[in-house]
């Protein structure tokens, strides 16, 4: 199961991960939905696009822009957070959203716990594949921590100050009433 | 001061129940100690040797009388009666337990304040120059901006796990009071020659184990881009700041193996994108923001007030206090007081929750209402008039706020050292009372006149000992004993500098003695009025470095624990992890 759009999903995609003896060129790719590393795609690219739908996955020391004449073919792309303290697939999102124009599916998967989701929609994820052993559920709450927020990201274009009228100090004759 | 609106206060209102929520979640099993560390640290809340420390947000400094009595109230209820105010304008809490946190917080909130981003790998509290609004030499207020960085900063969203924490200062005088260069980020707001509002950016600059003085990355930044700059800034930084190694992962080290055209490159390239977009900061909300910063209604007066010259030539202690705690203000009949938190024998920057609302009370009588903490660790009421100064040092004597010792020998800054942080290889609070007890006598003290002592436990320089003139750090050792370095030429401002080492290590006992001797050469060499730092400068090392080790250290036989602070008396705090 996988958190999308707010609800609870099931996840009709397959991640693939290579083990040590696998190698991009050679690895197989299973028949139907399947999101491939990035190394397997950039190596088998022209296989891959005959398929009608393909996602990738990205590292958190890869980079986005890798797939800037890509971007349009994929269903899905993910990124995958080795340690949620390792905040590069943020950037990652919100490059990938804002400066390569990606709309289809982004997940973030790996070490995704519920409160690190509220940032990551922010930034653009739209899906979460929150770490196994923990309740999709109580993940789900995550997305609803915060109900304003100061600064723009992918998901709010406008920061507070230019979104609503914000009241100056009255004493200084600036009440905005 | 800045005041909360709604959408403050609701932000701060719900962060207080996510916390809540995290504290349950983890008293219950549900998080794993490691799981709950992020979460805890990005609220400031680090567990030390004795319990839980909460490390307050003091958004640059600036503190209401209202919020200052709210400090004594945690102090009483939760704590042991006392605080600790920081190097980075924040108090501290150090012997809190976890389940009392969200009610804190919930407390703080109440009068508009928090905890958020106080530590963890984010984009820390910003600091300001603790006389902003007030300075003669002020070319911008730096307060507004301060405030508008403060909130883009608030959870943001892309910034929060950042390969190491990040540190932001500003300031608006000719002169650097916010230790500008030894920041992540340092903002010097200026005018051009048009008269516009801008920024001198410097990024790269910190202390810790690799202290480096940062470097200029844009001698302009208009302030309409000032928020899609820093953001660009950070971007890269995010991206390609280390993360394999803690030590080599803050941005300085970043800057350095990039070279700081190749990093201002990328910045600028990034910025391209974004520059002119909606996150431009608009005329109309730095009009808001600075509306909370007007002037207050300030009397017309003159400088001049007789009753106080005479004052002057009856109280010695008065007119040493005058000399050194009362600075000028840029309005006529005003002043800028410092009330010192550093007592000799007392720990520096520590307060009491009497000491608390006696200085709340203070700032409602003489100062507005409000009151600034300095990265000095000392507190300032910004706008006294020079007619109550008397009135006023004699009611702050009572609480022992009045050492006229700012700027000297016994203004010393200290990290809270071993006995409370587990990163420290040694005490620093005891050796701070050990110095300053040692020099206590004042006239010696001013005869030396301005010099920094900085200390610190361990590398990471919480108490700033790189900019100290005088830097003391605890360094580790096979044997597990205490081991001092002594530093020598550090210095702040504009004129920054990092110290350099004088040479083997020192036992608790001698440092003192050591001081002792780099005096006794300035005293020997220094010049008419040159300041020790000058001194420093002018001949260099080799004469300090000399006298210090020529001569054997007598054994004192002092019973070395006779500072320690006794362990927490009540049961340990949840997963402590020293017990």
């Amino acid at each position: 199961m996988i958190i999308k759009n707010k609800t609870i999903v099931a996840d009709e995609w397959t991640v693939l991960r290579l083990s040590d003896q696998d190698s991009p060129d050679t690895v197989t790719v299973p028949v139907g939905k399947i999101i491939v590393p990035l190394q397997v795609w950039l190596q088998r690219r022209d296989e891959l696009q005959q398929r009608p739908e393909i996602g990738v996955w990205l590292a958190t020391d890869e980079r986005p822009e890798t797939l800037r004449e890509d971007v349009c073919k994929f269903s899905v792309i993910a990124v995958d957070f080795p340690r949620f303290s390792d905040g590069r697939g943020y950037s990652i999102a919100y490059n990938l959203r804002a400066r390569l124009g990606f709309t289809g599916e982004l997940r973030a998967m790996g070490d995704v716990l519920r409160d690190q989701l509220f940032y990551m929609q922010r930034v653009g994820f739209d899906a979460f594949a929150p770490r196994p052993d923990r309740s999709i559920e109580e993940a789900l709450k995550g997305l609803n921590d915060f109900s304003d927020v100061y600064q723009t990201s992918f998901d709010q274009k406008q920061p507070l100050f230019r979104r609503v009228q914000r009241k100056g100090n009255p004493a200084a004759g600036l009440n905005n009433e | 001061m800045y005041r909360y609106d709604e959408y403050d206060q609701h932000i701060v209102n719900e962060r207080v129940e996510q916390f809540r929520d995290q504290v349950r979640r983890r008293l219950s099993g549900e998080l794993t100690e490691e799981e709950f560390m992020p979460l805890r640290l990005q609220n400031g809340l680090y567990m030390q040797i004795h319990g839980y420390m909460l490390r307050i947000a003091v958004p640059y400094g600036l503190v209401s009388s209202k919020q200052m009595r709210m400090f004594a109230h945690i102090a009483r209820t939760y704590d042991r009666g006392y605080g600790h105010f920081t190097t980075r304008q924040n108090i501290q809490f150090n012997w809190l337990k976890l389940q009392d946190t969200p009610n804190i917080l919930a407390d703080l909130a109440s009068v508009e304040m928090h905890a958020i981003q106080t530590s963890g790998n984010c984009v820390r509290n910003i600091t300001s120059d603790e006389y902003a609004g007030v300075a003669q030499d002020e070319v911008v207020d730096p307060r507004p901006y301060a405030e508008v960085l403060r909130q883009w900063s608030t959870f943001h969203p892309e910034f929060a796990y950042l390969p190491r924490k990040f540190k932001i200062a500003i300031s608006g005088g000719q002169q650097d009071r916010a230790a500008i260069y030894a920041h992540d980020i340092g903002l010097s707001a200026t005018r051009n020659a048009q008269g516009e509002i801008g920024f001198r950016v410097l990024v790269g600059g910190g202390l810790g184990r690799t202290p480096i003085i940062g470097s200029v990355i844009c001698e302009f930044v208009p302030w309409q881009h000032i928020l899609t700059y820093v953001e660009s800034i950070l971007r890269i930084y995010n991206q390609y700041g280390r993360r394999d190694n803690k030590y080599k992962a803050r941005i300085k080290i970043l800057v350095k193996a990039l070279g700081i055209e190749e990093f201002k490159r990328q910045v600028e390239a990034d910025w391209a994108d974004i520059k002119d977009g909606p996150g431009t900061l608009t005329a109309e909300e730095v009009r808001r923001v600075t509306s909370f910063f007007i002037d207050p209604d300030y009397e017309i007066l003159t400088d001049h007030d007789s009753k106080l010259s005479e004052f002057k030539a009856d109280s010695r202690s008065f007119s040493n206090w005058m000399l050194r705690n009362v600075k000028p203000h840029r309005v006529p009949g005003y002043a800028i007081v410092v009330l010192s938190l550093k007592k000799p024998g007392q720990p520096p920057g520590d307060a009491t929750a009497e000491q608390m609302e006696a200085i709340a009370d203070l700032a409602d009588r003489y100062s507005y209402g409000e009151a600034r903490i300095t990265h000095q660790q000392n507190l300032v009421l910004a706008d006294v008039r020079q007619k109550d100064l008397i009135r006023l040092w004699q009611e702050a004597s009572i609480h022992e706020l009045t050492s006229p010792n700012i700027g000297l020998l016994t203004d010393i800054i200290s990290c809270p050292g071993a006995e409370f942080c587990t990163l420290a290889n040694a005490r620093s609070i005891p050796l701070a009372k050990m110095i300053a007890e040692r020099f206590e006598n004042l006239d010696f003290q001013h005869d030396i006149g301005e010099i920094t002592l900085n200390i610190s436990g361990c590398v990471n320089a919480c108490g700033q000992h790189h900019i100290g003139n005088i830097g003391i750090t605890g360094v580790e050792k096979k044997d597990h004993d205490e081991w001092y370095q002594v530093s020598l030429g550090g210095a702040e401002g504009n004129e920054s500098s990092i110290g350099k080492i004088i040479g083997p290590s020192f036992t608790f006992n001698q440092v003192p003695e050591v001081i002792n001797r780099l005096l006794q050469v300035y005293l020997r060499e220094r010049m008419e009025a040159e300041r020790f730092i000058d001194t420093v400068r002018r001949i260099g090392h080799a004469p300090f470095k000399e006298y210090v080790y020529a001569t054997e250290f007598v054994a004192e036989d002092q019973d070395v624990d006779k500072h320690v602070i006794v362990p927490a008396q009540y049961s340990v705090p949840y997963y402590s992890p020293r017990f």
